[in-house]
């Protein structure tokens, strides 16, 4: 008993505790990345804040309320939204195909005129909070029961489907490898992600006739760039150019030549850290890189902080998928990867990706605030 | 509940460990990677990113001027006004160019090329509408740019030649450069360049043309000028200043035009300064510039009077009697004759079985070397030429400079012919005979001279036997003035001044005594009397009925087959100075049809010269008299 009304204490936190339960110091680090790609709009658009980063600047402004705000909502009530979040999500993904809005060959966006509602977006929150809620549900000591694993698949497979068939190769991996670290962590055995990988394999020739021309033949220019230096192996080129040329100390703000003499491709959005390092050099790419580092190290810390497996799984899933979207936009822009359409977190243009990353960090904080929470199987407090 | 607890937070750790390491490997792959591109080949991608950046554009430099000898500019650039039009920034490439017709004159072939060009080309590449608009036209349209989008007024450069046909030939002309013609020098590709084709203009391309500057431009990956970066101006084409006397070349070229077929050519004995050419007709080296149609290229080729050709360096024409100079030159000095050397002319003289005519039927008597070139009797040159050999003969005419380019500064020039044994047999494959000797000694036959070459003759034998060779080119182009100490004589030919003294009293009593063959064409101004020698040339054998028929005059017949008329002549007598050789295309005889002619322009060179006022005094040889324009 003595145990449970020192909880008791913990559990019931009043608003102005959970307040200042905030890790603002994240706060101040997440809004220090913004910052930067702030300024990396501004110069992508030639010194001006139309067309892009005033726009940012306004969603990010919205999404550090939202952040708050999921900040302060109990943990539990969270997990109670877990399902509901991903089917709205998969709905709207099932959406997009009927009343989606075409760009590039593919379509990804609703419009809800306020807003360009990218729906896989969405579901990069809704799948880690899914998964997070079923593996805290049968929690480790069933993990190995075959057939439990049976749900979660289909809540990584449903998704992945939706947004391949948009097409959006880049999206459909990053839900495949964001899922598979959630099972991961989860404690699902290894050997099974051995089969998975043997399976995955045997399975790519089957996938390849299944892609789209211009899917295929972004991998077969990453495999051998020189086959078509200026047309799919031109943004990977000139890419590599613009980074290269920024050398250690960069051109200089607003001055980056590569981009904006147009270049370099989608400066705005999928190669914006190509612009920051050209302009910033190694110095600058080196910053950005240990400020991510940091923000990482934050979703760890808290993942282990928590008392309660949700909170691990959600503070650590939504660690992984940052990271896993940092590294492959990164990887992509410098040539080590094919060219997916990855944007760079907190960075590159785009609406419902800065809201969908805020309001994670937010839930990272929610389960920062609500560390100690205990959390039952079904969801409700032991103690509640 | 507890010891799952426990359980799920070190399998937890365990798993976030190995995740955290993975991203940690991950972390340092971007990190390498970023300092391989970055430092490692930084240095590579800066060079590519450059040429990314960096685009050469060509600035053409201004072609040199053409001046005659006073500078009066005979080639200039003048200002090409044209309107372009961007698609990108007309909205409706159409309806602009039906507007831009309301204001000046467009065709429907036109609008077709622009609207054809308008999808070809990126959209914010101008596309020329019309070139050479007038001021006035310029004027309208740039009042009228606000109304219509995307139409923009350029200003360009392009070749005119003020005084149109009167230089044609010598001047040459301009136009784009064909495939052939490309001799690495980047100018030569942009779109709109002009070099020389002919003339001094072709001759002396490289320094007219001088070289490109350059602009660096920065570009974007499509090619859109961004805003220049440097910009190196070039070496602009120099100008050139020629020999020529425009307002002589003006004189001559009027003169020669009252004639259907005829080139003249008028220089300095001295210094072989052309002072005037022309042939006629002639054509408008401003069409060529311009662009010519094939229709007009048609007209232009296909004509008999061949107008493209300067019949001056390029017309090769018996020599007719003018050639006597040479054949009595060469007998004076092999010693097959002297002065006094007399020979009967009954009219023919006979060699085997052939009969060779004198032009005077009833014959001329006994005529000495003076006799013989003042009535220019044949049978007295068929005598001299039979005495001297064909061999001496050419030897002499290849030193007063026939049969061979005289290298004027000039495109087009052609040889000649002086016929040699040698060359009958390589190129007829026949054995010399002795009738031909004789039908050469009156230049007829297999001879061949152009106008220019026969001025080259008759000045090196009026300056004393010097080679004299013919330019258009002022050899100090620099200024007006020439300085007499700077030039080195021209070489000797070693021909006896008594020998020269001879022919040129004979070329005096030709003009000036009476019974002269041009008496009728002398000048009468004392102290400017020229000398002088006609030429007749048969463009056609005289057949016997015709011979028998005796008189028929040049006018019935056909224009096709009448003689050539040449007249070779200098001035003044006393002090030669000025050559004039004169070539009129089946004008009938040289002393009736070309000497006045040379008289005329003669009187205007000496009409001309500053010194002209004081003709008795004597001019000494070797020095150019500095003209000032008048």
């Amino acid at each position: 008993m003595a145990i449970a009304s020192s909880l008791h204490r913990e559990v019931r936190l009043s608003l102005g505790e959970k307040f200042r339960q905030i890790s603002w110091s994240l706060l101040l680090f997440v809004a220090a990345v913004a910052a930067i790609g702030f300024a990396m709009l501004y110069s992508a658009a030639n010194g001006n804040f139309d067309p892009w980063a005033s726009r940012q600047m306004v969603r990010f402004g919205i999404g550090i309320f939202l952040m708050i705000g999921a900040a302060l909502v109990d943990i539990r009530y969270w997990m109670r939204l877990a399902y509901p979040f991903y089917f709205v999500a998969l709905a709207l993904l099932g959406a997009v195909d009927v009343i989606g809005a075409d760009a590039m060959g593919a379509q990804r966006w609703i419009d809800l005129k306020v807003i360009q509602l990218q729906p896989s977006e969405l579901m990069k929150v809704g799948l880690i909070l899914a998964l997070a809620r079923y593996f805290h549900g049968i929690g480790t000591d069933r993990i190995h029961r075959i057939w439990l694993l049976f749900v979660p698949l289909v809540l990584v497979v449903a998704p992945v489907l939706l947004v391949l068939k948009q097409p959006d190769l880049g999206t459909a991996a990053m839900l495949l490898a964001s899922g598979g670290a959630m099972f991961f962590l989860a404690g699902v055995r290894l050997w099974k992600f051995a089969l998975v990988v043997v399976g995955g394999v045997g399975a790519v020739p089957l996938v390849w006739h299944f892609l789209r021309p211009y899917q295929r033949a972004r991998i077969e220019i990453f495999l051998d760039p020189e086959l078509d230096p200026l047309g799919k192996g031109y943004h990977s080129l000139q890419s590599k150019i613009a980074l290269g040329s920024g050398g250690m100390f960069g051109k200089g703000w607003l001055l980056g030549t590569q981009s904006h003499l147009n270049f370099l491709p989608e400066k705005q959005t999928d190669f914006i850290f190509t612009m920051l390092a050209e302009e910033f050099g190694l110095v600058g790419g080196l910053i950005l890189l240990t400020l991510y580092m940091l923000l990482l190290v934050y979703g760890v810390a808290i993942a282990l902080r928590s008392r309660n497996q949700f909170g691990r799984l959600l503070a650590m899933g939504i660690s992984v998928t940052f990271f896993l979207y940092v590294f492959v936009n990164i990887a992509m822009v410098m040539g080590l990867i094919p060219v997916v359409g990855v944007p760079l977190p907190l960075i590159s243009y785009g609406g419902t990706a800065m809201l969908s990353i805020l309001f994670a960090f937010g839930l990272i904080m929610s389960v920062y605030v609500h560390r100690d929470v205990r959390i039952g199987r079904t969801g409700i407090s032991p103690l509640a | 509940m507890r010891q799952l607890d426990q359980i799920q937070t070190k399998q937890f750790g365990r798993r976030t460990a190995i995740l955290v390491g993975g991203k940690l490997a991950l972390f340092a792959a971007l990190v390498g990677r970023m300092y391989y591109l970055q430092v490692v080949e930084s240095e590579k991608y800066q060079t590519l990113a450059e040429d990314n950046r960096i685009n050469l554009r060509l600035l053409p430099p201004p072609r040199g001027r053409i001046l005659d000898r006073f500078g009066v500019p005979l080639a200039v650039n003048r200002q090409n006004y044209h309107v372009v039009v961007v698609r990108e920034e007309a909205v409706d490439i159409s309806a602009t160019l039906d507007l831009l017709g309301q204001i000046i004159s467009l065709s429907d072939e036109d609008k077709r090329r622009i609207l054809r060009e308008s999808e070809r080309k990126r959209a914010f590449v101008p596309i020329t509408v019309r070139e050479n608009l007038t001021w006035e036209e310029f004027s309208r349209v740039e009042v009228n740019t606000p109304d219509l989008p995307g139409v923009r007024t350029e200003v360009g450069q392009s070749r005119y030649y003020p005084y149109g046909e009167a230089l044609a030939h010598s001047v040459g002309y301009v136009a784009a450069a064909s495939d052939k013609e490309l001799d690495g020098d980047p100018l030569l590709e942009l779109p709109d360049f002009r070099i020389g084709k002919a003339g001094i203009e072709k001759v002396y391309d490289s320094e007219l043309r001088g070289s490109a500057g350059t602009s660096q431009i920065e570009v974007n990956a499509r090619g859109r000028v961004i805003r220049e970066l440097a910009r190196d101006e070039g070496v602009p084409g120099k100008d050139v200043t020629l020999t020529i006397d425009f307002e002589l070349q003006k004189f001559l070229i009027d003169r020669i035009s009252q004639e259907r077929s005829a080139a003249a050519v008028l220089m300095d004995s001295h210094t072989g300064d052309v002072l005037a050419m022309g042939s006629t007709p002639g054509f408008d080296p401003n069409e060529f510039n311009e662009g010519l149609s094939a229709a007009r290229w048609k007209d232009l080729t296909s004509d008999v009077l061949s107008p493209l050709t300067n019949k001056a360096t390029s017309g090769q024409f018996a020599p007719g009697s003018t050639f006597k100079v040479a054949v009595a030159l060469a007998a004076l000095e092999s010693g097959a004759a002297d002065p006094s050397t007399r020979v009967s002319c009954q009219g023919v003289i006979q060699l085997g079985d052939a009969t060779f005519h004198c032009w005077k039927h009833e014959g001329h008597g006994v005529l000495d070397m003076h006799g013989g070139i003042k009535n220019s009797c044949d049978v007295y040159f068929y005598e001299m030429a039979r005495r001297t050999g064909i061999d001496k003969i050419a030897e002499m005419a290849s030193r007063l400079g026939l049969g061979s380019l005289t290298g004027i500064d000039l495109t087009g020039e052609r040889p000649g012919l002086i016929p040699t044994r040698e060359w009958k047999k390589a190129t007829i494959g026949q054995s010399w005979t002795q009738g031909e000797t004789l039908i050469t000694g009156i230049g007829q036959g297999f001879v061949l001279a152009t106008p220019l070459q026969l001025a080259v003759m008759l000045s090196r034998v009026t300056s004393g036997g010097r080679a004299i060779v013919p330019r258009v080119r002022r050899s100090a182009d620099a200024g007006v003035v020439q300085v007499a100490a700077s030039q080195s004589e021209p070489r000797s030919l070693g021909i006896s001044p008594g020998s020269l003294q001879v022919v040129l009293s004979g070329l005096n009593a030709v003009v000036n005594e009476q019974g002269g063959t041009a008496y009728r064409a002398r000048i009468t101004q004392a102290g400017w009397e020229m000398g002088g020698k006609s030429g007749s040339a048969q463009v056609r054998r005289i057949t016997l009925a015709e011979r028998e028929h005796k008189k028929i005059r040049p006018e019935d017949k056909p224009w096709r087959e009448r003689d050539n008329a040449l007249f070779i002549a200098f001035a003044p007598v006393q002090a030669p100075r000025y050559v004039c050789s004169v070539l009129v295309e089946h004008g009938g005889g040289g002393s009736v049809a070309a000497a006045p002619i040379a008289r005329d322009v003669l009187i205007e060179a000496q009409r001309r010269d500053p010194l002209g006022a004081q003709p008795d005094q004597p001019v000494v040889r070797g020095t150019d008299n500095p003209k000032v324009p008048s």
